[in-house]
């Protein structure tokens, strides 16, 4: 499926497209549908999001795991610093990323 | 080094009232983000990977301990506690937010410091060789011709949107340690056989997807017309450097395809033109500037005896030290490269101690290199041991400066969005197989340099071993290249064959050194052996 | 006047259309021309004197050629209008203004009093060019 991401404009955080608003976390991504560019394009619009388009995902019972591994590491941080990731307590975090 | 006066802070300010204009009208909508992008870029803020990304000038690598202070404090003010030292002597700041954007400008400001050119397609921060005013060989140290080229270049009106980045290095002595060359526009500071100062200009180097070492285009260009030959330069590329393709957009390209001869020609028309202009600022004003590089205060009559009786400052003393001009004192190099650290990397801590260390033992001066450590120039040998004891309890004091584990590493695949690989634990793992420092001295001087795309932040091409993360069907692969020079006998590294997984780089580096032990003549440094077996010993090697 | 116009001369606007570069070879009598990113500006110098207006097509605003060919008709000499047209922003008014540009034909109109607060965005200026003010280092050494 297709999800979308993107960046907050004002904070520049990660931020995927959950179907209703933008959310820090990819578990919350959803299929984005038939019409991905018409989404994008009015959240560009109306300032909620930065920098978005849409990204190859699957999803395995909660969660969303994005096809490429750079879009695995956006959704969760420097595999280098965990402790800035948004997982940070968790050392094994790095591993879902390859 | 160089004070603002009331007209550098004028221009500074305005351009944070600027920027905060830009930034408000685009949070109020009056802007689109295709009209803000270029404008942000030209302030230094990308919108990187994980959050907004600030790279902060540091112009010729230079600064004070009032602003290495300021470094410190932004980050743990506006960022997550710590900053990144950049192959192009600026700093990085990986979590910033638009809407503080201005404020941190503004702080910048107040200390002389800014984020003005620092990315776009305009003339970036001009860098120069990090033991300028220091080092012995120097003809002329070359940050105030520096100084005058960062204001010269600063809002120049004709050249802000240029086909691509633009990208000037400046040297004052026969050794290259700024890795001139490689860059859009370097000029080394020569001296004739007259005895005469002039500069001269290499244009068209560079390195990423098609690297290329420049030709000189202008050999002796007095120092006195070196802004109006720069104009010339910039001129000819701006109206003639290729637009139509980004790959093919820097000046290398032009040089390359109209040939040196031609583009020196056409240089040359343009000079000759301006030369009529007046554009040059008068001789007083670069004497002014030098005015600001003057030596500081050294003491005389100094004690050259450094007790070395204790082992791990020995080392230190030997690897991180290098001869100053003046007798009795030393150049330092604090390595930010720990044993499995990530290169180029201090804590707001670690940033706030060197601003201390500068003030205390420098003369309140710190250069950054481009390979990503940092230099407190002027420090008396007398209190190098001290010195010594304070960095290593910061775990500051690695005595592994231009050794193997001395690595040179893009943010790579963890920071940068237009990574293919990551960077940064190819460093951590080859800094940890090698963390046994018997071991580095044991092979020497190797620079090796590693970057996550062909965009060669890393500068992977001027390695001597060098390494280029690409993609490979969505995994991480790594190519490795051997052979690569930056200094006065610049070349450009040559891959070695098919590449490796992340465990089997850090393989494949370590048997192209076991290769260097086995092969080795007296006094051959790892380059120098490549250089004279060639490739085939080491493919053979690596790939069995 | 054309549409969405900002000018910053006294006198009367050229009435002429601007016509292209090839075409201002040929006509002997246009006194207005208008000038690609990919024109050599050059080719106008022996003509500075019957140009009244030449027009700098800015397609793409991040295509800057159009500045170095506004400075050097300038800094031949040329008086005449000087307008910047197409895909010009409020950002690059001042810039422009610097390489000699003294009116300004945008495809989206810019409001004039931004575009004047815009224009004194620089209190002081770096360099020397072509719109007479003096550079930074005249003003520190009494040359201004």
């Amino acid at each position: 499926m297709k999800v979308l991401t993107g960046n907050d404009l004002k904070t520049g955080d990660v931020i995927w497209w959950t179907g209703e608003g933008w959310s820090r976390h990819v578990n919350d991504a959803v299929d984005a549908g038939e019409h991905p560019e018409a989404i994008l394009a009015r959240e560009e619009a109306a300032q909620r999001v930065v920098g978005s388009y849409a990204i190859d995902a699957a999803v395995t019972g909660e969660c969303v795991r994005p096809a490429h591994i750079k879009e695995r590491i956006r959704a969760l941080g420097p595999t280098v610093r965990l402790d800035l990731s948004l997982k940070p307590a968790d050392p094994a975090a790095g591993n879902w990323v390859i | 080094m160089y004070q603002y006066d009331q007209y550098d802070q004028a221009m500074v300010d305005a351009r944070v009232a600027e920027f905060r204009d830009q930034v408000n009208r685009r949070l109020a909508g009056e802007m689109t983000e295709d009209q803000f992008k270029p404008l942000r870029l030209k302030n230094g803020l990308y919108l990187q990977l994980h959050a907004y990304m600030l790279r902060v000038a540091v112009p010729y690598g230079t600064l004070n301990s009032a602003q290495m202070r300021m470094l410190g404090d932004i980050a743990d003010k506006y960022d997550r506690g710590y900053g990144h030292f950049t192959t192009r002597q600026n700093i990085q700041y990986n979590w910033i937010k638009l809407e503080d954007a201005a404020d941190i400008l503004a702080d910048l400001a107040s200390v002389e410091m800014h984020a003005i050119q620092t990315s776009g397609n305009c003339i970036r921060n001009t860098t120069a060789d990090q033991f300028a005013g220091a080092a012995a060989d120097e003809v002329e140290d070359p940050r105030p011709y520096a100084e005058l080229l960062r204001q010269w270049s600063t809002f120049h009106p004709e050249f802000d949107y240029l086909p691509r980045k633009f990208k000037i290095a400046i040297i004052g002595s026969d050794t290259d340690r700024a890795a001139m060359k490689l860059h859009d526009i370097g000029i080394q500071i020569v001296k004739n056989e007259a005895g005469e100062i002039g500069c001269r200009f290499y244009v068209g180097g560079g390195m990423g997807r098609t690297p290329m070492i420049a030709p000189v285009i202008g050999d002796f260009v007095p120092p006195l017309q070196m802004i109006s030959y720069l104009e010339a330069c910039l001129r000819v590329y701006n109206r003639y450097g290729r637009r139509d393709n980004k790959y093919k957009a820097r000046i290398k390209i032009l040089v390359h395809e109209i040939g040196a001869d031609e583009y020196r020609r056409q240089v040359e028309e343009e000079f000759a033109h301006i030369l009529t202009l007046g554009l040059e600022p008068p001789p007083a004003e670069l004497e002014r500037i030098k005015g600001y590089f003057a030596d500081p205060g050294f003491e005389t009559g100094l004690s050259g005896d450094i007790d070395r009786s204790d082992p791990d400052f020995a080392l230190w003393l030997d690897q991180n030290v290098h001869a100053h001009k003046q007798p009795g004192y030393a150049i330092v190099t604090i390595s930010l490269k720990p044993t499995g650290g990530i290169p180029g990397d201090a804590s707001a801590d670690q940033i706030r101690l060197m601003a201390d260390l500068a003030k205390a033992h420098s003369f309140d001066e710190l250069r950054v290199t481009h390979a990503q450590n940092i230099v407190l120039p002027h420090v008396k040998k007398a209190d190098l041991y001290a010195l010594w004891q304070k960095l290593d309890a910061a775990g500051l004091a690695s005595a592994n400066l231009d050794l193997i584990s001395d690595i040179i590493a893009c943010p790579g695949l963890d920071y940068c969005s237009l990574a293919n690989a990551r960077s940064i634990p190819v460093a951590q793992k080859i800094s940890e197989r090698f963390a046994d420092l018997g071991r580095q001295r044991e092979l020497g001087e190797l620079k090796l340099k590693i970057s996550g795309c062909i965009n060669a932040c890393g500068h992977h091409h001027a390695g001597h071993i060098g390494i280029l993360g690409v993609d490979r069907k969505g995994v991480e692969n790594y190519q490795l290249l051997l052979g690569g020079s930056e200094g006065a006998d610049t070349s450009l590294g040559t891959i070695t064959g098919p590449g490796f997984n992340e465990d089997g780089i850090v393989d494949a580096v370590e048997k192209a050194t076991d290769v260097y032990l086995a092969q080795r003549t007296d006094g051959e440094r790892f380059l120098d052996t490549y250089r004279r077996i060639g490739m085939a010993p080491f493919k053979e090697a690596i790939y069995g | 006047m054309v549409e969405n116009a900002l000018r910053y001369r006294d006198d009367e606007p050229v009435a002429d259309p601007a016509v292209t570069v090839d075409a201002f070879a040929e006509q002997t009598n246009a006194s207005a021309v208008r000038i690609e990113p990919g024109d050599d500006a050059r080719i106008l110098l022996p003509h500075l004197g019957r140009l009244s207006l030449v027009e700098v097509n800015f397609p793409a605003y991040t295509d800057g050629r159009g500045y170095s060919a506004a400075r050097i008709l300038r800094e031949h000499g040329y008086a005449g209008e000087l307008r910047a047209v197409g895909d010009v922003l409020l950002d690059q008014l001042s810039h422009m203004r610097r390489c000699g540009f003294d009116s300004f034909a945008p495809n989206q109109a810019i409001d004039r009093a931004a575009a004047d607060k815009a224009l004194a965005t620089w209190p002081e200026v770096y360099q020397k060019t072509v719109d007479g003010r003096a550079a930074i280092w005249a003003k520190r050494h009494g040359l201004a």
